[in-house]
């Protein structure tokens, strides 16, 4: 059984705000029988543009039904404004949190709410799908909305992508494109620390220590992994931040080693060195 | 809370008379049966009389029984040390509905070059044939090929099989975990040249499982570093396991005709009275050839992982085949194969007896079960009222 908070099975035993309202202002429904849940959100706003009710109707898991009950009781009493605010994260931590692989209900919620306030601005009736080029075709996720959760939850592996969004959990071609957005949005991440000069909360290493750490994380996280398909990696030289490695045995020349190099080699080292190496490949 | 317990095919509740059979295994008699000494020596026989037990189960002799420490075990053991005794140039051939023990090592050996087929199946789960003819045609291979399957219940014609395996020179392998001791096995009638059996599916523990292999049938050890099992699965014996697995063989023996009668008489009330109270609800699988005790039935426009944890509120435990209960994001590779649809798939739940199911416990399930539905489909966007 996975491990649900007091919370969440309370919501999902006695779910607050079941049904339909007669004439909504606005109306999201987001996924679909196929991706096995779905939500139907409906809200009525009050003279003062603050809703005054929200329904749901939900089909999925035990935690879909106690996202979408806590994300009807989160907006109810909100303006447009304010409900367009709510995040993914709230409606987590209003249940006391979700198990990591069922964030993805969250999100189904804030989509729907998404949708909805898009459809009250709109008018339209059509069922709203949100924007942008379609990555994951199992589960007919968009890249700006694998963005948007990445940068929203701080996210940097495929597999919590994964566990948020669904994407990557079909029949995994979508992998590639994936580490793609989540490299570009990490990237960004790095930069804007570096802007504000934020400082990693890690204890500042000295050269030695951290090539140290690097060496230890190649051989028991990387090379593991890489051996696995016939290939091997070396490190070659660290200078700062950037780490020089050159691919061996079945890596070199791979034409996937710029995805191997992302994001099995950085990822791991970001996770056990520092967060703001950056992996090149050294080539002879 | 009253409990109902119809997840037996996940694992059974171990026998009464199982326990009390290896509790002295534990606490008086627990010597090494290689041993030369007392302690050794007075563990020897009660292993030889297991073996005799279980071989008894499936009619073979006690030399054909290898115990090992699970059904994974002896699928794992059966395909990759069957495959590398048999030579380079066997294929590997299974099932998409296998169980992911067969399944597992059968994708490992294909990705390391073995040339693989997974022979599909009709609407309802049965084996398409002449897809196994053909790939039989295209030489000599180890095919491993269940015998009944774990989430509906469907039976292979698993003679038929047999034989056309060794008409086309092959070695065949059938995981039998679901059909031991719920359905008669005769390996003299039947030319299976590997049988893996489970113990916690027939009430004995987890932890102990048996690979039939026939004599004279090629097997490289997966288990290397003794001498144990006459040199073909190394290991200091399980004892008391062993003992367990052998009376609970025993038992299964004996209660093989309430599997038939009892079990399936039960089975068949939750079926039909399901099916009248529920609607858009129906069965997935062949309904003749299917075990005794496995009902999967889909609840349309509900989600399974929902139904389950409702139904555990009120003490009754059963499986689904939903993505949310899989572990994964893919609902049961199983019912994709037969073609069920998505709104089938995602609130499908298996019902599976034992001899120990009461008629008290499936009037309870009938009771109880029907609002469970009828209240997740008043909170469903699908359902249209």
């Amino acid at each position: 059984m996975w491990d649900y908070t007091g919370k969440v099975m309370d919501h999902f035993r006695n779910p607050r705000n079941v049904g339909v309202i007669a004439n909504p202002d606005g109306v999201g429904e987001v996924g679909s029988l196929a991706c096995g849940d779905a939500l139907k959100l409906m809200f009525k706003l009050d003279q003062d543009g603050r809703i005054a009710e929200a329904k749901f109707q939900t089909f999925g898991c035990a935690s879909a039904i106690a996202s979408s009950s806590a994300l009807t009781e989160i907006v109810k009493g909100m303006t447009l404004e304010q409900a367009a605010k709510v995040t993914n994260q709230d409606i987590a931590e209003y249940l006391g949190g979700l198990p990591e692989q069922k964030m993805h209900c969250s999100v189904m919620g804030r989509e729907a709410l998404e949708a909805a306030i898009e459809n009250y601005r709109s008018g339209s009736t059509e069922k709203i799908i949100l924007g942008g080029k379609v990555i994951c075709n199992c589960f007919g996720v968009t890249e700006e909305e694998i963005e948007r959760v990445v940068r929203e939850n701080g996210l940097s592996t495929i597999e919590q992508v994964t566990n948020y969004t669904k994407a990557g959990g079909g029949c995994g071609k979508c992998k590639p494109d994936i580490a793609r957005i989540l490299e570009k949005v990490v990237l960004e991440r790095l930069e804007a620390e570096r802007k504000t000069g934020a400082k990693t909360a890690t204890r500042k290493m000295s050269v030695m220590e951290k090539i140290r750490l690097i060496e230890q994380t190649i051989e028991r996280e990387i090379r593991p992994l890489l051996k696995k398909d016939g290939g091997d990696i070396e490190l070659i030289d660290v200078e700062g931040n950037r780490v020089k490695v050159a691919l061996r045995g079945m890596c070199a020349g791979c034409n996937v080693a710029h995805f191997t190099l992302k994001d099995v080699v950085e990822v791991k080292l970001r996770e056990f060195v520092s967060s703001d190496l950056t992996v090149e490949e050294v080539r002879e | 809370m009253k409990t109902v317990y119809l997840d037996n095919n996940a694992t059974s509740s171990v026998a009464p008379e199982v326990i009390e059979v290896m509790l002295p295994y534990f606490r008086d008699q627990w010597g090494n049966p290689s041993s030369m000494h007392i302690f050794g020596g007075q563990v020897k026989k009660p292993l030889d009389r297991a073996r005799e037990q279980v071989a008894a189960l499936i009619h073979a002799d006690p030399s054909e029984i290898i115990f090992t420490s699970c059904g994974t075990e002896s699928d794992n053991a059966a395909i990759r040390g069957g495959v590398e005794a048999a030579g380079p140039k066997f294929n590997v051939v299974t099932t998409r509905v296998e169980h992911p023990a067969v399944l597992g090592p059968c994708r490992y050996l294909g990705e390391r070059g073995r040339r693989l087929h997974e022979i599909g199946v009709d609407s309802s789960g049965q084996l398409d044939l002449v897809q196994l003819g053909e790939a039989l045609r295209e030489g000599p291979a180890l095919v491993s090929i269940m015998w009944a399957n774990n989430e509906t219940g469907v039976i292979f014609p698993i003679d038929e099989i047999a034989r056309m395996v060794k008409a086309a020179g092959g070695v065949f392998h059938t995981d039998a975990v679901q059909a031991a001791g719920k359905l008669p096995i005769d390996v003299r009638k039947i030319p299976v040249d590997m049988l893996s059996i489970s113990g916690h599916k027939l009430h004995a523990p987890k932890g102990i499982g048996v690979l039939f292999v026939r004599r004279g049938t090629r097997l490289q050890p997966f288990m290397l570093g003794g001498h144990q099992e006459d040199n073909r699965r190394a290991g200091t014996e399980n004892v008391p396991y062993i003992v367990g697995l052998g009376r609970a063989a025993e038992m299964a023996r004996e209660a093989m005709a309430t599997e038939m009668t009892q079990v399936a008489t039960l089975r068949n009330r939750l079926e039909a009275g399901l099916l009248a109270t529920c609607p858009d609800t129906c069965v997935n699988g062949d309904r003749v050839n299917r075990l005794p005790n496995t009902a999967n039935i889909s609840f349309e426009y509900i989600e399974g992982e929902s139904i389950l944890y409702m139904m555990s509120d009120v003490g009754i435990a059963a499986s689904s085949g939903s993505a949310c209960t899989s572990g994964s994001l893919e609902p049961s590779h199983v019912l994709r194969a037969m073609g069920v649809p998505f709104t089938a798939v995602h609130g499908s739940v298996r019902f599976s007896l034992s001899r120990y199911t009461t008629r008290d416990e499936i009037d309870y399930t009938l009771d109880r079960l029907p609002p469970i539905i009828s209240r997740l489909r008043s909170i469903s966007p699908f359902v249209k009222k």
